[in-house]
C-alpha cells in the first residue's frame, strides 16, 4: 500500500494538522508520501522530510498553487493520486475544500472526517452531529479520505529524513482566482490544537464581555472559542466557532461559559478531556456533559476564576 | 441569469437520532423531517439574487424519494420558480448526487449553482466540490458573501483562519455557510402558491446516471457517552478540583 497525505502549511509553516493526518496514514500502514503543494514552499518541504515515517515528499512549487486554490490542487492531486491506494488530507477547510474535488476527478466516493481506521478500507466517522458513528467500507480502488485531527495523536515532527522530489505538474484551470483574505490576527494557541478552550455563548452579550474570557485564556494559555449564537450575533468572528458546522477541539480542559449546550455545539467538544461549564441555568443541557458544572452568573463567576488562577 | 439550487431532504436539525439496536442503520422511523439549513440558507441567496435583479430564473432540485417533493415545495414557497426532482428510493452518495447534478446543469444551463455547504444528515460537505469537479466549474465553497458581477462571481469564504474572497468565473458552484444570510420563513400565500408551481420529476436512469454506492455501512453505533460529572458549589472549588482532581491547570 501507498499513502498520498497532502500537506497542510501557509507556504512558510507545516501545519500541525499533516501530523495527525499522517498519524491515520500509519494506522492504514505502507509507504506515507507527502504532498506539498504551495508557491516558495521550499521550507515547509525541508519540513516535512523531517517528519517520523515519511518515505518521500513531493513538493509542486508554483503560483497556480500559492493559496490552495481547490481547482488547481486538486487536478494536481488527481493526476499524483492515480499511483497511489490511498489519499489523505485534514478535514480543515482547505482540505474538506480540495479534497472532494480530487475524489471526483477519480471517479472515487470521498469518506469525509475518518476518527478511525479499522482496516485499509474502512473506516469510522462520525454522521448525525456525532450522535452516531459509522463503519464505513469503501469498494473504490484508491481511498480517499479526511481526517479528524483530534481523533489521532500526531506523529513525531522530527526523527525523519525523507528524500524531496520535485513535481512538474503546474495544473491551472484558470476559473478561479485568489481576491484576498482577512485572517484573525492572535498570539493565543490555535483552536483546534490548544491544550486549553474557553468558549463564550450567546449569555456573553456583547463581544466586549469577551475580554473576561481572553484574559482567563492568557492564564491558562488558552484559545478562546465561542457557539454560533455568539457569532451569528457578531461578538466575534466566524472562526471562532466550535460545533457540528464550525470547529472540532477536545483539548485536555475545555471552560462552556453561557453556552446551553446544543447538540450542535455539543458535536464540536464533547471529546474534550475534562468539561467545565458555567451557566447560571441548572436544567441547561451543557451540564449533562459536563464534569465539573457551575451553577452562577458568569459576571461574577468568570472574573473570580481569574483571580484565582 | 438562471439559477439552480440544490435541497436536501433532512432529518430536522432538533431530533437527536439514534442508532437501531441491532446496528444496521439510524432509527428515523416518524421522526420530523425538514429541507436541510444549508439548502434553506441556498434557496433564500438565489432569492436575494432575483430580488436584486441579477436572477431571472430559479430552479429548486431535490434527489430521493417521492416526499422529498415536500422540500422543493418549500423552496418554491420561499421564491423558487420551479422544481425538479430526481426520483429514486436508493441510498445516494454524494458522488450519485453530484453526477444527477451535473446532468441537470447540462441541461438547464445555470450560470449559478448553489448548495448548501453540508447536510446534517450525512455530515459529508462533499457534494458541491465534487459537482464543480466534474463540470469544470470554479467553486465558491463556506460562502458567507456572494456577489455576482459581468461574467464572474466574488465569493467570500468562511475559513479556519478567517475570510478569504476568490472570484470564480461563470457559470461557478457556490455552496453556503451559515453567516450568508437569515432564510425569511414562507407565507400562507406563497405557500398555496408553491403547489401549482411547475415540478418535474425524472429519474437516475433517465439522466443516464450509474448511481451504485461506492461505500457500505457495515454498521451504526452510539458514540462512547460520557460519565455524568458533579457540580461544585463555588469557584474556589472549581480551581481546586481542577488542579488536584482532574489535574489539567
Ligand atoms: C444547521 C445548524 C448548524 C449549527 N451549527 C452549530 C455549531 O457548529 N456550533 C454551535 O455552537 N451551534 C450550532 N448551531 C446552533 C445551535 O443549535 C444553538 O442554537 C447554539 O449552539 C446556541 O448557542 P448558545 O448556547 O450560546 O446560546 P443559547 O442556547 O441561547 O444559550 C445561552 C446560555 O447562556 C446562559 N446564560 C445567559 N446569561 C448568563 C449569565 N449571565 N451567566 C451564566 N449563564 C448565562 C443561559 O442560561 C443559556 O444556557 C447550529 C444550528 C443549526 C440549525
Ligand atoms: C446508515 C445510513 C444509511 C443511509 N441510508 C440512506 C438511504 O437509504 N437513502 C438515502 O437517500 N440516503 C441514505 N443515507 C444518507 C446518505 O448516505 C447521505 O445523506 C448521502 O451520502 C449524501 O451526503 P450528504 O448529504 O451528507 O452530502 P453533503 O455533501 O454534505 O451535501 C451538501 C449539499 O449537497 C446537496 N445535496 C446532497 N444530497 C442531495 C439530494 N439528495 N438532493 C438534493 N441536494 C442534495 C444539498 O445542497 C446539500 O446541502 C444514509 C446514511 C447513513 C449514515
Amino acid at each position: 500500500m501507498s499513502i498520498l497525505v497532502i500537506a497542510e502549511h501557509d507556504n512558510a509553516e507545516l501545519k500541525g494538522a499533516t501530523l495527525n493526518t499522517i498519524a491515520a496514514a500509519k494506522a492504514v500502514g505502507g509507504d506515507i508520501d507527502v504532498l506539498v503543494a504551495g508557491s516558495g514552499c521550499g521550507a515547509v518541504a525541508e519540513a516535512a522530510a523531517k517528519v517520523e515515517g515519511v518515505s518521500k515528499v513531493l513538493v509542486a512549487d508554483n503560483a497556480a498553487y500559492e493559496h490552495q486554490l481547490a481547482e488547481n490542487v486538486a487536478k494536481l492531486v488527481g493526476d499524483l493520486g492515480k499511483n497511489y491506494s490511498h489519499i489523505m488530507a485534514p478535514a480543515t477547510t482547505t482540505g474538506k475544500n480540495m479534497l472532494p474535488r480530487a475524489a471526483a476527478l477519480l471517479d472515487v466516493q470521498p469518506i469525509s472526517d475518518i476518527i478511525a481506521v479499522e482496516s485499509p478500507d474502512t473506516f469510522k466517522r462520525p454522521i448525525y452531529a456525532g450522535n452516531v458513528i459509522a463503519t464505513v467500507q469503501s469498494s473504490d480502488a484508491i481511498k480517499v479520505a479526511s481526517v479528524r485531527t483530534t481523533a489521532f495523536d500526531p506523529v513525531a515532527a522530527e526523527g525523519g529524513s525523507a528524500a524531496v522530489e520535485t513535481v512538474d505538474i503546474v495544473d491551472d484551470a484558470a476559473v478561479s482566482k485568489f481576491v484576498g483574505e482577512e485572517l484573525a490576527e492572535s498570539d493565543r494557541p490555535e483552536l483546534t490544537a490548544a491544550r486549553v478552550v474557553i468558549s463564550g455563548g450567546r449569555g456573553m452579550q456583547n463581544g466586549e464581555n469577551f475580554e473576561m474570557l481572553n484574559k482567563v485564556a492568557d492564564k491558562l494559555g488558552a484559545a478562546v472559542g465561542a457557539s454560533r449564537a455568539a457569532v451569528d450575533a457578531g461578538f466575534v468572528p466566524n472562526d471562532m466557532q466550535v460545533g457540528q458546522t464550525g470547529k472540532i477541539v477536545a483539548p485536555d480542559l475545555y471552560i462552556a461559559v453561557g453556552i446551553s449546550g446544543a447538540i450542535q455545539h455539543l458535536a464540536g467538544m464533547k471529546d474534550s478531556k475534562v468539561i467545565v461549564a458555567i451557566n447560571k441555568d441548572e436544567e441547561a443541557p451543557i451540564f449533562s456533559v459536563a464534569d465539573y458544572g457551575l451553577v452562577a452568573d458568569l459576571f461574577d463567576a468568570v472574573p473570580e476564576l481569574e483571580a484565582k488562577l | 441569469m438562471k439559477v439552480l439550487v440544490a435541497v436536501k431532504r433532512v432529518v430536522d436539525y432538533n431530533v437527536k437520532v439514534r442508532p437501531k439496536a441491532d446496528g444496521s442503520d439510524v432509527d428515523i422511523a416518524n421522526v420530523k423531517m425538514s429541507i436541510n439549513p444549508f439548502c434553506e440558507i441556498a434557496v433564500e441567496e438565489a432569492v436575494r439574487l432575483k430580488e436584486k435583479g441579477v436572477v431571472s430564473e430559479i430552479v429548486a432540485v431535490s434527489m430521493g424519494p417521492k416526499q422529498c417533493q415536500e422540500q422543493i415545495r418549500t423552496a418554491l414557497a420561499l421564491g423558487a420558480d420551479r422544481g425538479i426532482q430526481v426520483e429514486t428510493d436508493a441510498e445516494l452518495q454524494p458522488l450519485a448526487v453530484a453526477k444527477c447534478l451535473k446532468a441537470i446543469v447540462e441541461k438547464e444551463e445555470p450560470q449559478l449553482v448553489i448548495l448548501g455547504k453540508q447536510s446534517i444528515d450525512g455530515d459529508n460537505n462533499q457534494t458541491g466540490q465534487m459537482l464543480a469537479a466534474l463540470t469544470g466549474m470554479g467553486q465558491g465553497t463556506f460562502a458567507s458573501e456572494v456577489n455576482v458581477e459581468e461574467g464572474s462571481v466574488k465569493v467570500t469564504r468562511e475559513i479556519d483562519g478567517g475570510l478569504q474572497t476568490v472570484e470564480l468565473q461563470l457559470p461557478a458552484v457556490v455552496t453556503t455557510d451559515l453567516r450568508l444570510n437569515e432564510p425569511r420563513y414562507a407565507s400562507l400565500p406563497n405557500i398555496m402558491k408553491a403547489k401549482k408551481k411547475p415540478l418535474d420529476v425524472t429519474n437516475p436512469d433517465e439522466l443516464g446516471v450509474d448511481i451504485a454506492p461506492r461505500t457500505k455501512t457495515l454498521k451504526v453505533e452510539p458514540p462512547a457517552e460520557r460519565q455524568a460529572g458533579i457540580k461544585v458549589g463555588d469557584v474556589a472549588e472549581l480551581v481546586e478540583k481542577l488542579k488536584n482532581e482532574a489535574k489539567v491547570i
